[in-house]
C-alpha cells in the first residue's frame, strides 16, 4: 500500500518531476540591501556546539571583519555558508531568494560566492595563469569546458588580475612554487576571477609578511564596495587597518558587534579576547 | 592540422604516432611481401601478437585517462574491456553459421549443447556488424555511466573507489562464468571463423586487424590528447590534486568524472574488441580482478599521466611477458615482479618520467 503511494505521482499526468525542472537558481535580489542572512544557525560536532545559535546580516557592498579566538567557528561558519557543513538548525539566505541550505557547493559558487580558505588551496600543479583559468567566470559545464578556448577579454581580464595580486612577472610558474604570502594572493585573485558578489576570506594574513599584509590590505579594502567582503582574522593589527564593522565571534556565536572603537571598550570582548 | 596543434609540445607523442604509422604499413607489407625465410619477412606470429600488444596499449591508455589525469585508481578496466571483447565475440559467433561442430544453422554450439532451442533476446542484432559495434561502445559506456553516476554522486573516492571497482569486474567474472548467462560459459566464446566475410585465419585478415589495431590506438590517443589538452584535462587535473577546492570554483566534479570515466570505458571497449579476433576466443577470466591489476601495473611502469608512457609500458610489459614465459616457464612471474619493483625503484615516475629525467640532464650538461 504504502508503495502504491509512493508510485502515485507517476499516474498524475501533469506532474513535473524534481529531477525534470530546468535547473535554473533564482537570480540574486538584494532589494533589501542584505546580501547574506545567517539566522539561528547551530551545529555540533560530536555533540560539541560549535555554532551556537548564529546570527548575521551582511550589507550589500560591506566590508565585514570576524574575529575571535582560535575555535570560535569562524572557519565553521564559512563552511555553513559555501555548502561544505549542513547545519542542525537555522536558515542562510544568499539575499532575499537563494536558500543556501537548499544548494551544494558548486550551485552555491555558481549563485556568486567565492570563499579562501584557511590554508591556502591553490592547484600546485598548475601554472598561476591556469589556476586563474580554471577559477574564471563562465560555464562550467562538461562540454562547455571541454571546448572552451580564452577569449582575449578573458585573457586580460587574467592579465589585470595577475598584476592586481603582484604575480605578473610570473604566470607560468607552477603554484606549488609560490611563497605562502603569494599562494594567499592567488587564491584571492581566484575568487575575483570568479568575479562574485560575497567574497569569504579565511585569515588572509596568516604567514604574511608585515610588508605582504599591507598589500593584502589594499587589496581588500580595494574589493569592497563593488563585492561584499567578509574577513576572518585573528590578528588584530590586521583588523585594525582594515577598520570597519567588526563582528565578535565566541564560542559559536556572536558577543559583540559594532566599531573597532566600539569592541576595543566593550567589557565583554575584553574579558573574553582582548583581556588576555 | 588540428592534430598538429593537439600533439604541439607532446614531442614522445609525435615519435610514438610516427612509429605507428610505420608500423601500420611496414609490418603487414613485410608480412605479405617477402616469404617466409626471407630477411624481410614479418611472421604472422609475430605480427598478431604485436596487434595484440596495441589493443593493451589502448587499455593502457584508457586506464592512464582516468588514473593519471583525474586521480580515479580503477581496478576494473579489464571489465569494460571484457565486455568489448563479448559484443565483438557475439557477432562473430554469429558468422559462424552452420559451420559449427553441430552444424546448426540458428545456434551457437554451445547453445546447442545446453539443449537451447532459441537465440537469447540478448544475442539478436549481433548478425550485424554496425549492431556489434554499436554494442562495442554501448555496454560499456552504459556500465560506466551506471557505476559512476552511483560512485561520483556518492563522493566515493580513492581506495574505496578502487576497490569497488574490483568488486564489479569480479562479480561480471561470476556472471560470466555461469552457463544460463547465455554467454558460452567458462568456455567463453571461440571457433571463429570470419569477420565480415574475411577469414580470420588468413594473413591478409589479420593484417587487416593489425592495422586497425594501430589505427584505433593512434585515434584513441588524439582523442584522450584532446581532452587533457583541453580547459577540462587542466581541470581533471585540478580534481585529481585538490577535489573540493575544485567544487568550491563551481565545477560539478561527479559530472565531469562521469564523462572522462565513461569515454575511457569506451576506450577500453574498443580496444577488448580489436583484440578478440586476433587472439581468436574470448571468456570470463578476462573479467579476473587480476587482469585489471596488470593494466595498472602497465601504466605505472609506462609512468602516470602522460598516454604515451601507458602505450610504452604496455608494450615493454607484455613483451617481457611474452618473452619470459617462452624463456623462463617457471620463473617469468618472478622476472615480471622484478621489473615492476626495479621500475618503481629507479624510475618512480616509470619510463615516461626516467625518459624525460635522462633529456632534461642531457639539456643542462650541453
Ligand atoms: N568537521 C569537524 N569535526 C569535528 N569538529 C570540528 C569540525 N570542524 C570544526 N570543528 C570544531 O569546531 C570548533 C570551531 O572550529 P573552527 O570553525 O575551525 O574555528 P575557527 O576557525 O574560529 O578557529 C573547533 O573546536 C573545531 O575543533
Ligand atoms: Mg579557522
Amino acid at each position: 500500500m504504502a508503495s502504491l503511494q509512493t508510485l502515485h505521482p507517476l499516474f498524475n499526468r501533469d506532474e513535473v518531476f524534481e529531477f525534470l525542472k530546468p535547473d535554473i537558481p533564482p537570480s540574486l535580489d538584494l532589494s533589501r540591501g542584505i546580501i547574506l542572512y545567517l539566522e539561528d544557525i547551530s551545529v555540533s560536532f560530536d555533540g560539541f556546539k560549535a555554532i551556537n545559535d548564529l546570527n548575521l546580516y551582511i550589507k550589500d557592498g560591506e566590508l565585514r571583519c570576524i574575529i575571535g579566538p582560535n575555535g570560535a567557528g569562524k572557519t565553521t561558519m564559512m563552511d555553513i555558508i559555501t555548502g561544505k557543513t549542513r547545519p542542525d538548525k537555522g536558515s542562510a539566505w544568499f539575499g532575499q531568494s537563494i536558500n543556501l541550505l537548499k544548494l551544494d557547493e558548486p550551485e552555491i559558487a555558481l549563485a556568486g560566492i567565492g570563499r579562501k580558505f584557511q590554508k591556502p588551496t591553490v592547484f600546485e600543479n598548475h601554472t598561476v595563469h591556469d589556476n586563474l583559468e580554471l577559477a574564471l567566470a563562465g560555464n562550467k559545464k562538461v562540454l562547455p569546458t571541454l571546448k572552451a578556448r580564452l577569449r582575449s577579454e578573458q585573457q586580460d581580464y587574467i592579465g589585470e588580475t595577475l598584476l592586481l595580486i603582484g604575480l605578473g612577472d610570473r604566470p607560468y610558474s607552477p603554484a606549488g612554487s609560490l611563497s605562502h604570502g603569494q599562494k594567499q594572493w592567488l587564491e584571492i585573485g581566484m575568487l575575483l576571477m570568479q568575479r562574485p558578489k560575497l567574497l569569504l576570506i579565511d585569515e588572509p594574513a596568516a604567514g604574511m609578511t608585515h610588508q605582504e599584509m599591507e598589500r593584502t590590505t589594499e587589496l581588500l579594502t580595494n574589493l569592497a564596495g563593488e563585492h561584499s567582503v567578509v574577513v576572518v582574522e585573528h590578528d588584530m593589527d590586521f583588523i585594525r587597518t582594515i577598520a570597519r564593522t567588526v563582528t565578535v565571534l565566541h564560542q559559536g556565536s556572536v558577543l559583540a558587534e559594532g566599531s573597532m572603537a566600539e569592541i576595543q571598550n566593550n567589557q565583554k570582548v575584553i574579558e573574553v579576547y582582548l583581556g588576555g | 592540422m588540428s592534430s598538429v596543434r593537439l600533439l604541439y609540445n607532446d614531442k614522445p607523442g609525435m615519435v610514438m604516432l610516427v612509429l605507428l604509422a610505420a608500423a601500420a604499413v611496414l609490418v603487414p607489407l613485410c608480412n605479405l611481401g617477402f616469404p617466409d625465410g626471407h630477411l624481410l619477412h614479418i611472421s604472422t606470429f609475430t605480427m598478431t601478437l604485436v596487434g595484440k600488444y596495441l589493443c593493451y596499449g589502448l587499455l593502457a591508455v584508457s586506464v592512464d585517462l582516468v588514473w593519471g589525469y583525474l586521480g580515479i585508481l580503477s581496478l576494473g578496466h579489464g571489465a569494460f574491456f571484457a565486455l568489448g571483447g563479448y559484443a565483438m565475440g557475439m557477432y562473430l559467433m554469429r558468422q559462424i553459421g552452420d559451420r559449427g561442430v553441430y552444424g546448426n544453422p540458428l545456434l551457437p554450439d554451445f547453445m546447442v549443447f545446453l539443449n537451447w532451442q532459441d537465440l537469447p533476446w540478448f544475442w539478436h542484432g549481433f548478425d550485424y556488424f554496425f549492431f556489434a559495434l554499436l554494442m562495442v561502445i554501448l555496454v560499456p559506456a552504459a556500465l560506466a555511466f551506471a557505476f559512476g553516476w552511483f560512485a561520483f554522486r556518492s563522493r566515493v573516492t580513492g581506495v574505496y573507489l578502487s576497490i569497488i571497482t574490483q568488486a564489479m569486474t569480479y562479480a561480471l567474472l561470476l556472471a560470466f562464468f555461469r552457463n544460463e548467462m547465455g554467454f558460452g560459459g567458462n568456455n567463453g566464446l571461440t571457433d571463429f571463423k570470419d569477420i565480415l566475410g574475411f577469414p580470420l585465419q588468413s594473413d591478409v585478415t589479420k593484417a587487416g586487424l593489425f592495422v586497425a589495431s594501430a589505427t584505433a590506438l593512434a585515434l584513441g590517443y588524439l582523442c584522450c590528447r584532446f581532452i587533457t589538452g583541453s580547459k577540462l584535462g587542466r581541470v581533471c587535473t585540478a580534481i585529481r590534486d585538490q577535489e573540493p577546492r575544485v567544487r568550491f570554483l563551481g565545477y560539478r566534479v561527479e559530472n565531469i568524472k562521469l564523462f572522462v570515466f565513461t569515454f575511457s570505458a569506451v576506450l577500453a571497449g574498443i580496444a577488448g574488441a580489436l583484440y578478440v579476433p586476433q587472439v581468436g576466443i574470448i571468456n570470463p577470466t578476462e573479467f579476473s580482478p587480476l587482469n585489471s591489476i596488470e593494466i595498472v601495473i602497465w601504466v605505472a611502469v609506462g609512468g602516470r599521466g602522460t598516454l604515451y608512457g601507458a602505450v610504452a609500458g604496455a608494450l615493454v610489459v607484455n613483451y617481457a611477458k611474452s618473452y619470459l614465459t617462452a624463456a623462463f616457464p617457471d620463473a617469468w612471474l618472478f622476472g615480471l615482479g622484478a621489473l615492476f619493483i626495479l621500475v618503481t625503484i629507479f624510475l618512480p615516475r616509470g619510463i615516461s618520467g626516467g625518459m624525460t629525467g635522462l633529456f632534461r640532464k642531457r639539456q643542462e650538461i650541453n
